[in-house]
């Protein structure tokens, strides 16, 4: 259980660094979710994984540490937060700099002269 | 009174809230006033609980009359009623100046601003490190919004840095949080110091990791070299108020470095003892280097305040980085005189750029001042307190710091590389001096506007703390002195905390 879990929470936070590198909000607000998704995992898994073990003393044989639920609850909520005003800024930004470039300008591209870029130039 | 440690935040907090509530929602005058009635409470609370700190010793306070480590503790001790005491005095100050038309840009001002500060202040007396991860996003939320007010495409490009940067920040602190409870299974600070020195071999290990993580994200907070190119863009684009709070921000991360590197990871921590000394030399340096490199580059007076706040988070890290009372004493004297000098500066640059017309704050021949002789006057003070001249307070500062190197090998890098950094302040400050005031053509552009009574009553606020900080320096580094002694103590940062617990 272990292996997977750990194996999981690496892929998730490959792929949330990976596209939070890209150059298009898009796929830097999914790389924010993928890598806060990753962070809520890793956070439950602090308290040690455990099967069969309620939160609440007397429920079960072992009981878990209920700590990490509660800091987990807590960046769910945050997270949340944080996501949906970057899903609002990122539309912002693409309606004021007239693209969607992390950077307000699009790159050159070789053989396009005429680049159509928004933002401050 | 002991509930006086818990006001710093509750009285933002409640401001913030009524004033998103009718009547005063409806009418700017009326928020006007609250805000400026809110943060004057602020300012008197922060300063009876500076007094009752100074005289009584450190205040726990324990929410929900859970004790530590089971439950969140703030803590009041000298360090963070002293940084409390400036955010009020500089939110006081940037609030005056403010009211006088800044505000009307967007809606929310102020709320937001209160918002803010609540998690400021938060961020300095919390206890327990999930809560200062708490209090982060709380200032950070309200900062994304407060950035972007008033509007603008340059606005917006930078708070998109800003977002995604620190967004990616939230998670690798939220990375290191999970590593260090899973290894030492609390998260209040002062039971953290005491049990990372039983940590060994692998376990050891994995928190050294999470402790680096932490590192990262203080380091983004605090403009530490890798992580510092947000900082020019977004301080020089924001309208005024909100950069002159902002000069804050940085040292929300500078503080939150030296009480989790000193208290949980300082001497004795065992085998994790000061791991981040070897990080914070080579930053520290490099970012006082890159500074003083983006001072000469600097095309305008903002991005001249924005870089210079990078030397000054340099000095700082420094500081942090020599690990001694002296070097955290000089630390906190240094950190409430660049805070207050910097806010001051970009308030005055916000003044300057509306009387020149199109030039704006930039470099460049243009229309003489309405007023040259008040802002000629203030200037010439901020600039003498930013390069760090006498008879102000970056001088004693600057000395304190270079005082507090202890080998020859310490000297030999902070010495130059703070001093080259004071020289090409004093070289940046003198062109843009000369510029601004004295090459002119025409007249007084027809839309310049003179700065209104409770703009100069700010900036003069701000201003006059300079020379104040000097007229006191021998009480107030004695202050900062006691302050450095009891962070460094862990019998008294540590151990005194955690009722029930003995060496």
């Amino acid at each position: 259980m272990e292996g997977l879990y750990a194996f999981c929470v690496g892929l998730l936070t490959a792929c949330g660094i990976f596209l939070a590198l890209r150059g298009r909000t898009f796929s830097v607000v999914i790389g924010l979710t993928l890598l806060s998704y990753a962070v809520n995992l890793f956070l439950f898994a602090s308290g040690r994984l455990k099967l069969n073990a309620a939160a609440v003393l007397g429920e079960s044989e072992q009981y878990s540490d209920p700590l990490p639920q509660a800091l987990v609850l807590t960046a769910i909520v945050i997270g949340f937060a944080m996501t949906a005003f970057a899903v609002i800024l990122a539309m912002r930004a693409r309606a004021d700099l007239g693209n969607d470039h992390v950077d307000g300008t699009l790159p050159a591209q070789p053989g396009d002269a005429s680049k159509k870029s928004g933002g401050s130039q | 009174m002991q509930h006086l440690s818990i006001f710093p935040i509750l009285i933002p907090l409640l401001f913030g809230a009524i004033m998103l509530l009718p009547p005063i929602s409806r009418d700017i005058n009326s928020q006007r006033i609250t805000s400026i009635v809110g943060t004057l409470f602020l300012l008197i609370s922060s300063a009876a609980l500076l007094y009752q700190i100074n005289t009584e010793g450190v205040q726990l306070y324990a929410l929900g009359g859970w004790q530590a480590p089971f439950g969140i503790a703030l803590v009041a001790d000298k360090i963070s009623s002293l940084l409390v005491l400036l955010t009020a005095f500089l939110a006081f100050c940037v609030m005056l100046y403010a009211v006088a038309g800044q505000d009307k840009g967007g809606a929310y001002f102020h709320p937001l601003f209160m918002f803010q500060i609540m998690g400021i202040n938060g961020a300095f007396l919390t206890g327990d490190i999930f809560n200062l991860f708490v209090f982060f996003e709380v200032l950070l939320i309200a900062s994304y919004a407060l950035l972007i007010h008033a509007g603008g495409k340059q606005k917006t490009q930078a708070a998109l840095h800003y977002v995604i940067l620190n967004l990616v920040g939230s998670s690798l602190f939220l990375f290191g949080l999970g590593i260090l409870y899973g290894t030492l299974g609390t998260l209040n600070m002062a039971d953290m110091a005491i049990k990372v020195g039983q940590l060994q071999g692998e376990t050891a290990t994995l928190a050294k990791t999470g402790a680096l993580l932490l590192l990262v994200v203080f380091g983004l907070k605090a403009a530490m070299l890798p992580m510092h190119f947000w900082l020019p863009k977004t301080y020089a684009s924001a309208s005024a108020p909100v950069a002159a709070l902002f000069a804050i921000m940085t040292k929300v991360g500078i503080y939150s470095i030296f009480r989790v590197y000193t208290v949980i990871f300082g001497d004795d921590a065992g085998e994790l003892a000061n791991i981040a000394t070897p990080w914070l030399w080579p930053m520290a340096l490099l970012t006082i280097t890159i500074g003083t490199i983006g001072v000469f580059a600097s095309p305008g007076i903002k991005t001249l305040s924005a870089n210079l706040v990078i030397i000054s988070s340099g000095s700082l890290l420094a500081c942090a980085a020599i690990n001694s009372e002296a070097a955290t004493s000089a630390a906190l004297y240094y950190m409430v005189h660049s805070t207050l000098a910097s806010a001051g500066l970009f308030l005055l640059a916000d003044v300057m750029s509306r009387q020149r017309g199109k030039a704006e704050d930039r470099f460049v021949r243009s229309r003489p001042f309405v007023q040259p002789r008040l802002l000629g006057f203030g200037f010439a003070i901020s600039a003498l307190a930013l390069i760090g001249m006498p008879p102000l307070s970056g001088f004693v500062g600057k000395i304190m710091i270079l005082q507090a190197t202890q080998s020859s090998a310490q000297t030999m890098w902070v010495w130059p590389l703070i001093l080259i950094g004071s020289l090409a302040a004093l070289i940046a400050f003198s062109r843009a001096g000369t510029t601004l005031f004295w090459r002119h053509n025409g007249s007084v552009a027809a839309e310049a506007e003179p700065a209104k009574i409770t703009e100069i009553m700010g900036i003069g606020l701000l201003l006059l703390a300079s020379p104040i900080l000097v007229v006191f320096g021998g009480d107030i580094s004695e202050f900062t002195q006691q302050a450095a002694h009891h962070l460094h103590d862990i019998q008294a940062s540590a151990y005194a905390l955690l009722p029930g617990v003995a060496q």
